[in-house]
């Protein structure tokens, strides 16, 4: 890897009260790639997603230990006295299943913005066109702004989501099963943005489906019971992976 | 997927390239033999560990995006297609070389006759190698058959150059070395043309989805 860091993680571990989720994970987040995080269900990588835009403050009893650096600032964004509206500025996320608001297409994407205190109809009218352009999605729903999101396809939800994350202009944009909602038509189109996106943003995406992590990823990371098993680049995870627990899972003779 | 399309077609040049390679090397080697030249046959030799490098480089290539893009269908057929081309390929740089180190040998020894036939087999042979090869990218299934048909040609003066070697060896038995150095020359160069002829094979499999290797040829 080369030292092009956006971020890292080191010794992280995590609790949700009593039970020890994530182990001493340190791993690497090279900027503008894509690093993808498989591993079986319950094996902590959505917890570990989590942990970058402070979704686990949300409830109490949760803890976290070690540091998660994020470059150029080399700031530690779990450590208490980093306010985590600030980190989910900076890092966003989209979800398994597309979940707009009850508004507007356009007001979707301008709500960021509008909490951020945005009120400029121009500035406004910009970042909502760029975030759709960038989302792969203006040139289907330019005319129809004002219409509800929910009268848009699952794809096209997904990627109103996608344009609503980009909306605050993000450094990191996390994605936690980002197609597994969608058919396979939709499921390219996000892949094909994914890869498009990593020009401007670095994406960290957490995926069941293997095949997705080695067609769209450029590092991946597998996980099991909390623990980083490997970590290298997906060429090499997907041919001849060092550890034989990897090879056993991607090869399905897990277990 | 755009990012995958342009994948293979980044695979396709790669082929073309070593294609290119391949041919020129048959070119120079047979040439070299002709006109006795010592520089052009070392070059021919020198030069093949640019064929074997581009052949270990399609080959992981072919890996890698059989391993990360899951290849589906006609996408499939064709990296596979690929990886077995390159085999070939390899191959026939081998040929070259060995027909170059031949060449190194026979410009030592004075003339035995001047060559003709030679040169002729050599031309049909690069002939078939580059239209196996366009066969390929165009996904040309009547080239490709023209190409299979083409083989038994190179057969026929591969034989007709043994007979009239035999002859000389007969009448004479100092000429025994070099008409054995230029029947290995012929022998190179129709086993060039049955690799040629294996690629044609293999563009059939592309287009059709069907492995015709080992089958008698359809009546036309």
């Amino acid at each position: 890897m080369s030292n092009n860091l956006k971020s890292e993680s080191r010794k992280l571990n995590f609790f949700y009260g009593n039970v020890h989720a994530l182990k001493n994970v340190s791993m690497p987040i090279e900027l503008n790639k894509v690093t993808a995080l498989i591993g079986p269900s319950g094996c902590g990588k959505t917890t570990y997603l989590r942990c970058f835009n402070r979704m686990h403050d949300l409830y109490p009893h949760n803890r976290y230990e070690g540091e998660i650096i994020l470059y150029p600032d080399n700031i530690n964004i779990i450590s208490s006295g980093i306010d985590p509206i600030e980190v989910r500025m900076r890092i966003s996320m989209v979800f398994q299943k597309p979940n707009p608001f009850p508004k507007s297409i356009y007001e979707n994407v301008a709500y960021g913005l509008r909490v951020r205190g945005v009120n400029n109809r121009k500035i406004l009218a910009e970042k909502v066109e760029k975030s759709l352009r960038g989302a792969a999605l203006w040139d289907e729903i330019k005319d129809r702004l004002d219409k509800p999101a929910f009268d848009l396809s699952g794809g096209q939800q997904q990627r109103l989501c996608i344009a609503r994350a980009l909306a605050t202009d993000p450094e990191i944009l996390l994605f936690d099963e980002p197609t597994s909602a969608l058919d396979p038509i939709a499921t390219s189109k996000i892949e094909e943005l994914i890869i498009e996106l990593k020009k401007k943003v670095t994406i960290l995406i957490v995926t069941h489906n293997m095949q997705q992590a080695a067609r769209i990823s450029d590092w991946t990371g597998f996980m099991m019971l909390g623990e980083l098993i490997e970590f290298d680049r997906t060429d090499k995870i997907f041919t001849a992976p060092s550890e034989k627990l990897t090879e056993d899972y991607i090869t399905g003779r897990f277990g | 997927m755009a990012i995958f399309d342009e994948e293979l077609m980044r695979l396709k040049e790669m082929i073309l390239k070593m294609g290119a390679m391949v041919e020129s090397s048959i070119k120079d080697s047979v040439k070299a033999l002709v006109e006795r030249n010592d520089g052009m046959a070392k070059t021919v030799i020198e030069k093949d560990h640019q064929i074997n490098a581009l052949d270990v480089q399609i080959d992981e290539e072919c890996i890698r995006l059989i391993a990360l893009m899951q290849p589906k269908a006609g996408d499939l057929r064709f990296i596979t297609t690929a990886m077995k081309i390159t085999t070939d390929l390899e191959r026939m740089g081998d040929m070259a070389v060995n027909i170059a180190g031949r060449a190194l040998e026979l410009n030592k020894e004075p003339i035995l006759k001047p060559y003709i036939d030679i040169p002729h087999m050599s031309q049909i042979s690069q002939g078939m190698t580059r239209d196996a090869l366009d066969a390929l990218v165009n996904r040309d299934k009547k080239l490709a058959m023209d190409v299979i048909m083409r083989d038994d040609e190179v057969d026929d003066l591969k034989y007709g150059i043994f007979e009239e070697l035999i002859s000389y060896m007969v009448r004479d038995p100092n000429t025994v070395s070099r008409a054995m150095k230029i029947s290995f020359v012929a022998q190179y160069l129709e086993r060039i043309a049955d690799h040629a002829t294996n690629i044609a094979e293999m563009v059939i499999y592309l287009v059709e989805g069907k492995i015709i290797r080992h089958m008698a040829l359809p009546e036309e």
